[in-house]
């Protein structure tokens, strides 16, 4: 941390602190540094004691919907939930093996996919501190299993770095530290940091050099069996007459440079996408099925909101039935609207002028995932790669292998892109069959042997098609969150929204969820007090 | 005792590196580098189709994407480059994504094709006139 030119030391920062606002205040402090809070949730809300018939409409079932369903009426309201779907689940989805699917512009997909295997179109992963999540599966009997997001034995590809060819993260991790490490310790010896740290920690960053950075007794980063030690082997260490190991070369240093390979490992640093995750086991759609167990009873499906109005009395809202287009009224005193901006913005809402410009300013992200089913999984066999992710600058932004049937015989299917931005739309503006053939072509980096031979169907999701969702997630601005955010998530007189797009944790489950028991407590009491 | 101004800096700088921004569900590191449309039938069929589809012509679900066949909205350029540049609503912003000169040719494009027939093009220094909206990643 830079403060008028000179830097500070934690514990400098911390006695600074103390001497500030005493012990209380040091001790807030350690907390804040060393044991981050984990997550804002604190359980579930437990509302109790709704006023006898008071009543509220629920639009959209996605998660955010279905978490006020039940919250809200274990607490004693009358809910009913409007739903665009003949699906609960919203974002919160999977494709199976003999699933339909159809875009808007509509290209049909049957998903080809055999029995057991799927693919994640939305949700994928969920972070170990995603509390609120973890609490409704755990509560919900939803199993979940390891999602193997770090793995040093998956590749990095750069189109502008090795000629093109894919290396294995480990070693250019390990070049990239080893490298930095040798640097750094020669500004040491060359009393470039002397000014900046004590000759005692000059020592023991060196020491933590030559530890960290695996540098030889010179300080040097040279082929051996320390570099070995992290970046892997020529020779592994075996049994017997031929056991000893022996080292591998290492990479030109200006060739792991022009990688970014720093992106990857800060991108797994990240405390969003931190080890452990998780995955439920089946399909990320078994969250949103457990979720509806509980409330299918108050949902009615293939409604479509096309009209919400508000006033004194109560709330009033108008949807469509999907199959034979007859328009219907339903009415509450309150409404709960997990409608995704993108659709919201253009109904006839009932909002007021404020909330209304709100709703327009947060366009949607987008992002194309695809599916590929291969006869076998010859990363596993034949790359020693179980789970995770391989990069790569294509558009298609990365290939992912799946966390689940390890070691299995049979058709597995990995994802085959996860493109956003400007690879995303690429994607997304082909037919379904123009995607796998893209794909195919660049995931063929990473296993160019077998990407094709072993391929056997495919299935897509463009997000910015997505009928009822019309993009992948609220894309906030520093900008749009001071002007709007506030008002975003404030009760316009009778209706509040929620959804991912009303939270900090934004294109999450979690967020979701956060968002909801937040919006349905704030109308909980409002209730009350009317 | 440090004053307690260079106290206050030093409890602010901590602030800011605890405040780490959440990030959403992305796909990671080094972002992709798909070819670069130059033409605005390429800008079109790249970035557009996505959503406005092949034909231009949109499509309805539960909210509906525009149609933009034989459309008199796009008849005061003014109107569709703001659009493009700054979103609304479902409508992404591309002030980040696509260069001026990508925008006047897109545009050029739409307005004559799909059934469209303002053939005045436009142009770089039309798209200048209309000020991105700042716009800082945020949470
Ligand atoms: C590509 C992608 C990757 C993601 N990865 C992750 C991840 O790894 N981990 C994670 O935790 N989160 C992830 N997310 C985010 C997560 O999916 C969302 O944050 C969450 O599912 C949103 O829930 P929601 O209830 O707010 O909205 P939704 O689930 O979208 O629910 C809204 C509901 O409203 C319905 N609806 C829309 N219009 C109407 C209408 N007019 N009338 C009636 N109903 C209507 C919709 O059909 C839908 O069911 C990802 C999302 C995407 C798109």
């Amino acid at each position: 941390m830079e403060r008028t030119g000179h830097k500070t030391t934690r514990r400098q920062l911390l006695s600074a602190i103390g001497m500030l606002g005493g012990t209380a205040a040091l001790y807030n402090m350690m907390t804040t540094l060393g044991h981050a809070a984990e997550t804002q949730f604190t359980g579930p809300p437990n509302l109790s004691g709704a006023r006898p018939g008071a009543s509220v409409i629920v639009l959209g079932a996605g998660l955010a919907g279905m978490v006020a369903a039940y919250e809200l009426t274990k607490a004693g309201y009358k809910v009913r939930v409007l739903e665009y779907q003949p699906r609960a689940g919203g974002r919160n989805w999977s494709l199976h093996g003999g699933d339909t699917y159809t875009e808007l512009g509509g290209a049909t997909q049957k998903v080809g996919f055999a029995n057991g295997n799927y693919l994640n179109p939305g949700p994928w992963r969920i972070p170990h501190h995603h509390r609120t999540l973890l609490h409704y599966c755990k509560s919900f009997g939803v199993a979940l299993e390891p999602f193997i997001q770090f793995n040093h034995n998956a590749y990095v590809h750069n189109t502008d770095a090795f000629g093109g060819k894919p290396q294995r993260f480990k070693a250019l991790a390990a070049d990239f530290e080893g490298n930095v490490a040798e640097l750094l310790g020669k500004a040491i010896d060359l009393k470039g940091l002397d000014a900046e740290v004590t000759a005692e920690d000059r020592d023991r960053l060196k020491e933590a050099l030559r530890n960290w950075g695996m540098l030889d007794h010179d300080m040097r980063y040279t082929k051996g069996l320390k570099s070995a030690s992290h970046r892997g082997y020529d020779r592994p260490p075996g049994g017997g007459v031929n056991g000893a190991p022996t080292p591998s070369d290492l990479l030109p240093f200006d060739e792991v440079l022009k990688t970014g390979i720093w992106n990857n490992m800060a991108f797994f640093m990240n405390h969003e996408f931190q080890t452990t995750m998780f995955q439920p086991v089946g399909g990320m759609d078994q969250i949103g099925k457990a979720f509806a167990k509980q409330v299918q009873a108050l949902i009615t499906h293939n409604a479509k909101v096309t009209k919400i109005s508000q006033d004194k009395k109560g709330v009033t809202v108008s949807y469509s039935d999907t199959g034979s287009g007859q328009i219907s009224e339903a009415k509450a005193d309150y409404c709960v609207c997990t409608i995704p901006l993108t659709v919201l913005s253009q109904l006839d809402n009932g909002l007021s002028p404020k909330m209304q410009a709100a709703v327009a300013a947060v366009p949607y992200s987008n992002s194309v995932k695809v599916g590929l089913e291969m006869k076998r999984r010859f990363w596993e066999e034949d790359a020693s790669i179980y789970g995770g992710h391989s990069f790569t600058n294509q558009g298609i932004s990365l290939i992912s292998y799946p966390n689940n049937n390890f070691f299995k015989d049979g058709p597995a299917v990995l994802l085959g892109a996860f493109a956003s931005g400007m690879g995303g739309y690429q994607l997304a503006g082909m037919t379904p069959e123009q995607r796998i053939e893209a794909v195919l072509e660049q995931g063929s980096v990473f296993h160019p042997e077998s990407y094709r031979k072993e391929f056997m169907n495919g299935a897509s999701v463009a997000w910015s098609r997505v009928p009822w969702a019309l993009g992948c997630c609220a894309r906030w601005t520093e900008e749009t969150r001071k002007e709007h955010y506030q008002t975003l998530v404030s009760m316009d007189d009778r209706i509040v929204l929620a959804g991912e797009h009303a939270s900090y944790v934004g294109c999450w489950m979690e967020g979701a969820l956060l968002s909801s028991l937040d919006a349905i407590s704030r109308l909980h009491k409002r209730a009350l007090e009317a | 005792m440090r004053p307690m101004s260079q106290v206050a800096g030093l409890i602010a700088a901590a602030l800011c590196l605890v405040a780490v921004p959440a990030l959403a569900d992305e796909p990671g590191p080094g972002g992709s580098k798909p070819p670069v449309p130059v033409s605005g039938e390429q800008v079109y069929t790249m970035v557009c189709q996505s959503c406005h589809m092949a034909d231009g012509k949109g499509g309805v679900g539960a909210g509906s994407i525009p149609s933009l066949a034989n459309n008199p909205k796009l008849k005061i350029a003014a109107y569709p480059i703001s659009m493009v540049v700054n979103g609304r609503g479902a409508m992404p912003w591309f002030s980040d994504t696509l260069s001026a000169k990508q925008t006047a040719e897109v545009l050029t494009y739409v307005r004559t094709h799909f059934g469209n027939g303002y053939i005045k093009p436009v142009t770089e220094a039309d798209v200048a006139l209309i000020p991105a909206t700042p716009r800082t990643a945020s949470h």
